[in-house]
């Protein structure tokens, strides 16, 4: 960001936000946004309490088996996709829907099929992020340049060599791009799943704050959530530049 | 042209490794080969020339095994080709490197695919990073080399399977103009020294005749043999005599004119 000829760095514009909702809370104008200081006191006492941290636990579980499952299936997916025509058929156009399309509406439709509890949470955290890990690792498998595959199958690769350790590893700056706004999908999908149950987790806690006018604690809850986000997407980025750099030149 | 033997009458009977018989090769809408015949002889180095797009590469990569003909064999020692094998090793005009690997462990790759050990591999890999001359850049990645060092190493992983047949696909064209020389001078030493058969392709009429014991010249598509030079140039002088020799320019000069109604 350049501000009067000067540079100035993200953190800054960052500090400065928060000077500014820290400003607006402590004038009382707007009910519903408290002084950011409370907020983080707030937070600080809350993460203690045993309720926040069964919440976290019962979400982290729900997320971590959606993203897991996502995963698996999306990079599977869009390896099949990426290597055979008939399979990009078949699925391209169901992928290209759900990747776009506002999912949130179908969360009632999954609680009739799957109870109001856990699994339904699982399932939307699985929708939300498994079609962008696809139409990624299908981009990174169609990028593989094919004179390292003609190189593997003149060496004498076996199917399975060839994509251990050639292809996916090719693909891999793709699929970890892929990976990263999964997770960040996923993070939407298991907060609007358990919003949409509202008897478990992260969702509970929720509604009960915002049920109860609590904006501290609501807040609080947000900004924990917005932080662990932007953490696991950071880590992955982190990951990215590395392999980026590895693959450079290919 | 008493430096040349042309064709068939100056072909020492000697064992041919690969056979090409009867060769086609349709792309949908392009015929890129027309009845290839050729004899590959054991310990030469043949190159293919001819201008772009005549199919060079498409033959080089049927004799690999990598893609099949429309019709026609190709047979190593006798055996037909049905797809890759260990007895033909390629080296790839783009190098195909793997990025995220080091030197050594991309000079090592062929015979990992074979499920050979680590330590043994690696010992290997290590003689020949070295007869290609990059001792000291065994734990580099590939970015980290010029386009030559890549193709050092391009070259240095087909040695190391020690296969009979060894497949290069202009593997000097993206090498700059002192490091091509250079490196033309080192495939020679390697050619005299690893006794190998040599199937080499370029569209260099300069380079196929320093390097090549025998020349086949392809004609404009759909490929087919034209003509089949031998230049006969002291290869035990020095690389600046050779290039300044009197077979070698004309050699290159009779090559020129065979092609040049190509240009036109
Ligand atoms: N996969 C392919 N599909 C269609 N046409 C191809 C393909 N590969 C090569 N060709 C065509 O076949 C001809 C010969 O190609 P190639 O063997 O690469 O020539 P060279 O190596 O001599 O430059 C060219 O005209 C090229 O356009
Ligand atoms: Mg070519």
């Amino acid at each position: 960001m350049i501000l009067f000829g000067y540079r100035v760095p993200m953190m800054a514009s960052l500090i400065v936000w928060c000077v500014i909702w820290e400003v607006v809370g402590r004038s009382g104008a707007l009910f519903l946004i408290p002084p950011l200081s409370s907020v983080l006191v707030a937070a600080f006492a809350m993460v203690q309490t045993a309720t926040w941290q069964s919440a976290a636990l019962v979400t982290l579980h729900s997320f971590s088996v959606g993203m897991a499952l996502a995963i698996l299936v999306g990079i599977a997916l869009g390896v099949l996709m990426g290597r055979f025509k008939a399979v990009d058929d078949l699925f391209g156009i169901w992928v290209n829907i759900f990747v776009s399309a506002p999912l949130s509406a179908l969360v009632p439709v999954l609680m009739i099929l799957f109870g109001i509890g856990e699994t339904t949470v699982i399932v939307t955290v699985f929708l939300f992020a498994v079609w962008i890990i696809v139409l990624d690792t299908r981009a990174g498998i169609q990028h593989v340049p094919n004179s390292l595959i003609e190189m593997g199958r003149s060496y004498g690769a076996s199917p399975f060599a060839l994509y251990g350790k050639i292809v996916l590893l090719a693909a891999l700056p793709e699929i970890l791009a892929g990976i990263r706004l999964g997770l960040v999908r996923g993070v939407k999908g298991v907060v609007i799943g358990q919003l949409l149950v509202s008897i478990i987790g992260y969702g509970e806690l929720f509604e009960l704050y915002s049920r109860s006018f609590d904006m501290e604690n609501f807040w609080a809850l947000t900004i924990i959530l917005f932080a662990a986000a932007m953490l696991m997407s950071a880590a992955i980025e982190h990951v990215e530049k590395k392999v980026d750099y590895y693959a450079g030149v290919r | 042209m008493a430096h040349l033997a042309v064709a068939e009458a100056a072909i020492p009977a000697s064992e041919t490794v690969v056979a090409v018989r009867g060769i086609c090769k349709r792309y949908s809408e392009v015929e890129a080969l027309r009845l290839i015949d050729l004899d590959f002889p054991r310990g030469k180095l043949t190159t293919l020339l001819g201008p772009s797009g005549c199919g060079k590469t498409t033959l080089l990569k049927i004799i690999a095994g990598l893609i099949a003909a429309s019709s026609g064999e190709v047979r190593v020692n006798g055996k037909p080709v049905t797809g890759p094998g260990p007895e033909r090793a390629f080296v790839f005009q783009d190098f195909a490197l793997m990025p995220w690997a080091t030197v050594m462990r991309n000079v090592a790759f062929g015979l990992e695919l074979q499920g050979m050990g680590k330590a043994e591999r690696q010992s290997i890999a290590r003689n020949y990073i070295a007869e290609v001359g990059l001792t000291g850049f065994e734990d580099k990645y590939p970015h980290e080399l010029s386009g030559g060092m890549r193709q050092r190493v391009g070259l240095a992983r087909a040695f190391a399977v020690n296969a009979e047949v060894l497949l290069l696909d202009e593997p000097f064209s993206a090498v700059d103009e002192q490091n091509r020389r250079k490196f033309q001078e080192d495939l020679l030493r390697l050619v005299d020294k690893e006794r190998k058969t040599f199937i080499f392709v370029t569209h260099s009429i300069e380079e196929a005749v320093y390097v090549s014991d025998r020349i086949v010249l392809l004609s404009r598509r759909p490929g087919r043999v034209s003509q089949i030079i031998e230049p006969r140039i002291d290869r035990t002088a020095s690389p600046d005599a050779i290039r300044r020799d009197q077979g070698y320019l004309d050699t290159v000069e009779e090559i020129w004119q065979g092609l040049k109604h190509y240009v036109d």
